[in-house]
């Protein structure tokens, strides 16, 4: 008999847990969770979900480490015809109420030790029905809050056959915006499908592979490692962070891991760690790359770490997934480009008509193909600014704005952004939402916040920082009001309290003359 | 100042930036709390090997040695107790 196809995200779980329902699909520190376990914990959850209230077309929430109940939590929404969105555990209760209201969730599933942040959270998010808890439930009289491991327990699984097609949203992924607010990026189950099965085509996985995962799977780099992992039968080692690098070692050793997905942060503190202690994983056979461009000095370095691994050097936006990947062939010829289209897309470099670029021009880079998102959620204006008309009509291809040359065969090479976010340690800090931030605190009159260079981090975030004449402010006291209020990663490093700052003829903050200073 | 006092400041002062004592309890996990991130675990260990003159090896980044005040007190008496 023919296989059946796969139409829905979650179809590549229930073909490998039919396909191999005693192999290990998880290891998250000491839990093991089999292909059949994953599958049946995911079928009960939907039931649980559906039971609280969501219907096809919902959102679920997921604010949680990187645990098996997340990964439950993603497959169980999908199995009760919703869309997940999976939330950084860092996340603070403003930016947390806001994507719930934003995205309009039916249900949150999170941690007893969010508790803090989640509680102020559903407090101003009066459209939540229901918040499932992994853990201790808190002494709060709020009927909405649920014990996840008894209902999950309680529960028949879900019978019932999904209802949603293959161009309903399995996903909305929130990233960072150069508007300040985060903005959640619409993807269909045909076109997380798409991508996945493209990345595992050039990245050449298979079922025996063992992947590593110490990336939150709130960010789509880390997210597609378990899709890639449960789409091919293979298995994933989730690890919540690279935090403790010697625990991560000792998992991957124990579990076989063939595959390293890093970024430049987790690359850089890998060869320190190698300086310390020489480290060697034959084992592995693929290193990958992406967020922030990887040195070109890396290579030499990460093959003593690495001997058997191909490097995959790759660029790539959550709005369509991935963009390009450079053969690992290629690595030496072309140690500064960051490759060619994923496989089954085109993408083209164009000037300011249109028109495809010579080699060596700088240009636009757009985006064709079936991982390009939908859009914004709830934002038409943004997504039109993203998404252009394409070659045919109705279609829509992704205009990146960000800047690229390409060479006479046809290699990408990344010039810069034309907006101002800033990379760093991998994460995406959009200065507008920092600038938003610290101007809330009583006594910051004004703030300019700009990325600079940083060995570790990629780029370090700077704030400047004017006071009130009042105010007696001081650096730390500043720090420690914004960990309250951000992610620590769009944490400033480095703040300035200065007495005034650089104007333009608009009165706009001249940042170009605060970093030449 | 004990190793305990010694941690508990310096915890303080550049991760939490308070100096009120009950914003860190002893046992708290610093990841799990959002203590720390990424790289704070590095900013530890240098910290560390700095003020009790010790030499943290790289098998020795783990959890149950470095996530907690707790932890971290009994690891640094552990490594003063070794010889040289």
């Amino acid at each position: 008999m023919a296989q059946a196809p796969l139409r829905l995200l979650q179809d590549t779980l229930r073909r490998s847990a039919a396909r191999l329902p005693e192999k290990t699909a998880l290891v998250v520190g000491p839990h093991r969770l089999s292909y059949g376990e994953l599958w049946h914990r995911s079928r009960r959850l939907a039931r649980v979900l559906r039971q609280r209230g969501v219907c096809r077309g919902d959102r679920v929430a997921i604010f949680l480490d990187n645990t098996w109940e997340c990964v439950v939590s993603l497959y169980a929404s999908l199995l009760a015809d919703a869309a997940f969105v999976v939330v950084n555990p860092q996340t603070k209760a403003d930016k947390l109420a806001y994507i719930l209201n934003d995205s309009g969730a039916t249900v949150l599933v999170t941690d007893e030790h969010l508790q803090k942040t989640y509680l102020a959270a559903i407090a101003a998010a009066p459209t939540l029905q229901g918040v499932l808890v992994t853990g201790a439930l808190p002494a709060v009289d709020d009927a909405r809050l649920l014990p996840f491991q008894q209902e999950l327990e309680a529960a028949a699984a879900d019978q019932g056959r999904e209802r949603a097609v293959s161009i309903d949203l399995a996903s909305l992924i929130y990233t960072s915006g150069s508007t300040g607010e985060p903005k959640g990026v619409m993807h269909t189950h045909q076109s997380m499908l798409f991508a996945l099965q493209s990345l595992v085509e050039y990245l050449r996985l298979e079922e025996d592979d063992c992947l590593l995962c110490v990336l939150p799977l709130a960010f789509d780099y880390g997210l597609y490692q378990l899709l890639m992992a449960l789409h091919l039968g293979a298995s994933l080692v989730l690890e919540r962070s690279f935090t403790y690098p010697a625990q991560v070692f000792n998992a991957m050793e124990a579990e076989g891991v063939t595959v390293f997905p890093g970024v430049p942060t987790i690359f850089t503190m890998l060869l320190g760690a190698h300086e310390r202690q020489p480290l060697r994983f034959d084992r592995v056979r693929r290193v990958t790359n992406t967020a922030a461009a990887l040195p070109p000095s890396f290579n030499t370095r990460l093959r003593e770490i690495f001997s058997s691994a191909d490097i995959y050097r790759m660029y790539g936006l959550t709005e369509c997934k991935r963009v390009s990947y450079l053969p690992p062939e290629q690595i030496e010829a072309k140690p500064e480009s960051v490759g060619v289209a994923i496989p089954g897309t085109e993408v083209m470099v164009l000037d300011e008509e249109g028109r495809p670029v010579a080699p060596g021009v700088t240009g636009t880079l757009y985006v064709r193909g079936a991982h390009v998102m939908l859009g914004y959620w709830n934002q038409p204006e943004l997504s039109a600014h993203m998404l252009k008309a394409g070659p045919l009509p109705g279609e829509r291809m992704l205009c990146t704005h960000d800047l690229f040359t390409v060479d006479a065969d046809g290699y990408l090479y990344f010039v810069g952004r034309s907006d101002d976010i800033i990379k760093s340690r991998g994460e995406k800090v959009s200065p507008v939402e920092v600038e938003n931030i610290l101007y809330a605190i009583p006594g910051v009159r004004e703030a300019a916040v700009v990325g600079v260079a940083d060995e570790l981090l990629g780029q370090a975030v700077r704030a400047y920082v004017v006071l009130d004449d009042a105010s007696s402010l001081v650096e730390r006291q500043l720090r420690a009001l914004c960990l309250e209020r951000m992610e620590n990663f769009m944490v400033p490093k480095e703040f300035r309290i200065c007495a005034s700052l650089p104007k333009g003829a608009t009165g706009k903050i001249d940042k170009k003359a605060l970093l030449r200073e | 100042m004990t190793i305990r006092q010694t941690i508990r400041r310096y915890m303080l002062e550049n991760f939490l930036f308070t100096d009120a004592d009950s914003e860190l309890q002893d046992d708290a996990s610093f990841l799990t709390q959002g203590i720390i991130d990424s790289v704070g675990a590095l900013e530890i260990t240098s910290f560390i090997e700095e003020t009790f003159q010790i030499r943290v090896q790289e098998s020795e980044m783990l959890p149950e040695n470095l996530d907690s005040v707790n932890n971290l007190v009994a690891f640094v008496e552990r490594k003063q107790a070794q010889p040289g």
